[in-house]
């Protein structure tokens, strides 16, 4: 069940790939939506056999590699946050694999396209499911690789291009990290197993290591060195820049790749390193700080974005920084059952945005839509759904888990904690008003786009609606069904049995009802605000934003971090890059090397081939030369 | 009266191949002529072979020098063959003109 389960994405991927031209477009649809389906009813089948009877497994595949000490299996390992992610990457990717035929219905590369959301899966599914960091860093590549393909999708376009590179340069930068972190991971336990490397932490807590001069704790730099790669991952403040970049992908692959699942990768890493992460009090106060101000960070920036993916986008990175700061404060149950709701609903805002940008036929920019919410009525409420779950509004999925992070925050107690509850909270309330504002101005207001007739807007079709529906009940449902499971107080020791470990227990406690109940009220009561400010009464915001030109800008323009890195990083490399190929390349190596060579051939033969005048005369006479020479050295020696 | 020996055959043989090769290089006009100076080059030749032999009192070389005489009538042939071949192609047989060798 489980080798079908990982098999199956990769196989409908072959077929599409290689023999999509011959079975044709929609069987390569029907091929991976089907075997992409199937793994996901086998994944809530597993998912359902982990909750009810404890059930655990590690299949060994085959041996990859055993050279000495190292010893490494390709393996399925199930167990509850495994089963955990199988659920939310198998549905979504089922749920995108069967929008994107509606999606990408004018698009002439459907059979690639499919082929690399099911390679993608597969890719996913060897990163969730491995057993030791080699496969993890297998799957962790071939996600970037797939995500690098589908950010390129179409590679007609420059700025796609510049973005896929983008993403995977950037990825480079934590890549480096999380392989720095393995191989030390390697040089100190001998091993790069889960369990093997677990059982060695408490051991070796206190051991020192050397590094850039520094005598660290090696567990502290092996913490620091993996959380590198999940913040290149999940797109983390001063690695997040590639993600609103990717937005040129096709929306569906936003919504997998950019929402649901890959970005999500990072915190998956953190929460399954847990046992080694307890023991590093330093990073996991360094991951709760990246976490809170990514989360500021990027909500900020959502606040003032005229692209309907790019909000969404930054509203992802947001996210990901709660759901960072729940796994620093030690939540990490939290941080999976936020990542758990943040899949179904981000992925339904995303292909909702993917709808109205399909029926504005391409258009992305808010500025020119508005009014259209009677000519779309189902995407309308299904967005309306997606946002309240984001917005966290009282007992939509968004809700249970955005408060429990919140409130863990709370009982942690430090100095750290208690910043986390502010930057939470205040999140919290921007969340709601960008969330807002996209919705108002997207579909309300009046209608403002000048290329194409209001009559020309339409629902888009059912087999686009459908996915969105089962995501709509999974935004609605998943917090308050799961909540109890995930991070209830009393049976959640039970469901995460040995996969996450907490040095010491959670707080039972709960926090003081204000804690409670702030972010509820926030969020309800931003809805009216932002209704008054985005549609009744635009003047405010405009004035606000004339008031605040400045600092308008500095949100505009993503806290210019695009340029700082073209300053820092960018231009001195570029110039050292131009440096090396002018210089060392052209004016050095070539010009001695290849050219050289062969310029100086060149002109000996030019010497050389003034001798072959062609007069045979003259031939006649130097072979009479020769001869005479030749007749003069023997008679004289 | 000098008595002509071995030694003024020789100068003679000498001189007319002389002229042949100095006939062949400085000649700048007509390709005939450097057939011509190839049939001097063989006449000095046998003029060596044919005084050896008398000079030895030995047959052999002047049987050599008949069998010289009757290749170098073929060659003339075929050499001459071959220039009115040259010249039907190109319509020249001038030396400085057949330079088709040149690389």
């Amino acid at each position: 069940m489980e080798h079908a389960l990982v098999f199956l994405p990769l196989l409908g991927s072959i077929i599409s790939g290689f023999f999509g031209r011959y079975i044709g477009d929609r069987n390569s649809e029907i091929v991976t939506s089907l075997f992409v389906t199937i793994s996901a009813v086998l994944s809530l089948i597993i998912f359902y056999e982990v909750t009810i009877n404890n059930y655990e497994n590690n299949l060994v595949i085959i041996t990859w590699i055993n050279s000495g000490l190292l010893d490494v299996n390709w393996s399925i390992k199930v167990d509850t946050v495994s089963s955990v992610m199988l659920v939310v990457v198998c549905l979504v990717s089922s749920i995108v694999h069967i929008y994107s035929i509606g999606y990408m219905s004018h698009d002439p590369h459907k059979t690639r396209f499919m082929a690399y959301l099911s390679l993608f899966t597969f890719a996913m599914l060897m990163l969730v499911t491995s057993d030791n960091f080699l496969q993890l860093f297998f799957g962790w590549e071939g996600v970037g690789l797939c995500s690098y393909f589908l950010i390129g999708f179409w590679f007609k376009k420059d700025s796609a291009n510049a973005a896929a590179i983008k993403a995977f340069i950037v990825n480079r930068v934590g890549d480096f990290g999380f392989a720095l972190g393995i191989f030390l991971i390697f040089y100190v336990f001998g091993t790069v197993n889960y369990d093997e490397v677990f059982s060695q932490i408490p051991q070796s807590i206190n051991k020192e290591i050397s590094f850039l001069g520094m005598n660290l704790k090696v567990v502290d730099l092996i913490c620091i060195l993996l959380f590198i790669g999940a913040m290149g991952k999940s797109a983390q403040f001063l690695l997040h820049t590639w993600l609103p970049d990717a937005m040129e992908g096709p929306t569906p692959v936003s919504a997998l790749i950019h929402a649901a699942t890959m970005v999500t990768a990072g915190v998956f890493l953190v929460v399954r390193c847990s046992p080694i992460f307890e023991y590093s009090q330093i990073a996991l106060n360094i991951i709760c700080v990246v976490g809170m101000t990514t989360a500021f960070f990027a909500a900020t920036v959502a606040l003032v974005q005229n692209d309907i993916k790019k909000i969404i986008a930054y509203s992802t990175c947001s996210q990901l920084g709660y759901m960072f700061f729940a796994a620093g404060v030690g939540a990490y149950n939290v941080a999976m059952f936020h990542l758990f709701t943040h899949a179904f609903f981000k992925a339904l805002l995303f292909l909702g945005s993917g709808s109205v940008i399909h029926s504005f036929k391409g258009e992305q920019d808010i500025r020119n839509m508005g009014g259209v919410w009677k000519k779309m009525p189902y995407t309308w409420i299904l967005m309306i759904i997606g946002t309240l779950a984001l917005t966290g509004f009282p007992f939509l999925s968004g809700y249970y888990s955005k408060d429990a992070i919140i409130e863990f925050a709370y009982l942690k107690g430090n100095t750290v904690g208690y910043y986390a509850v502010a930057v939470g909270i205040f999140t919290a309330l921007l969340t709601a008003i960008y969330s807002w504002r996209l919705i108002f101005k997207t579909f309300h207001s009046n209608y403002e786009n000048k290329k194409l007739k209001i009559e020309t807007i339409h629902e888009s079709s059912y087999v686009m609606l459908l996915p969105l529906t089962i995501l709509a009940f999974g935004s609605i449902f998943t917090g308050f069904f799961f909540k109890e499971l995930f991070i209830g107080y009393s049976s959640s020791n039970d469901f995460w049995a040995n996969s996450i470990k907490f040095l010491s227990p959670l707080s039972a406690h709960h926090p003081p009802l204000w804690i409670v109940y702030l972010t509820p009220v926030v969020v309800v009561l931003s809805i009216p605000v932002s209704y008054y400010l985005f549609l009744k009464n635009k003047n405010i915001t405009n004035w606000l934003v004339k008031e605040n030109k400045p600092l308008y800008n500095f949100l505009l323009n993503k806290w210019y971090f695009d340029e700082l890195y073209d300053y820092l990083f960018i231009r001195p490399i570029k110039t050292l890059g131009i440096f090396f190929w002018k210089i060392i390349d052209i004016q050095t190596i070539d010009r001695f090397g290849p050219d050289g060579i062969s310029s100086l051939i060149k002109k000996l033969s030019n010497k050389a081939v003034k001798f072959q005048s062609g007069f045979i005369y003259q031939y006649a006479f130097i072979i009479l030369l020769g001869f005479s020479a030749f007749l003069t050295y023997l008679i004289i020696i | 009266m000098i008595d002509i020996g071995l030694g003024h055959y020789l100068t003679l043989g000498a001189i007319i191949f002389t002229i042949g090769i100095v006939g062949i290089f400085l000649n700048r006009k007509n390709i005939i002529v450097i057939l011509m100076c190839i049939e001097l080059i063989l006449l000095a030749v046998n003029i060596n072979l044919v005084s050896f032999s008398v000079f030895f009192n030995d047959l052999i070389g002047q049987i050599f020098a008949l069998f010289i005489l009757t290749v170098a009538a073929a060659e003339a042939a075929i050499g001459l063959a071959i220039i009115v071949a040259y010249y039907r192609n190109t319509g020249t047989v001038h030396v400085e003109e057949i330079n088709s060798l040149k690389g």
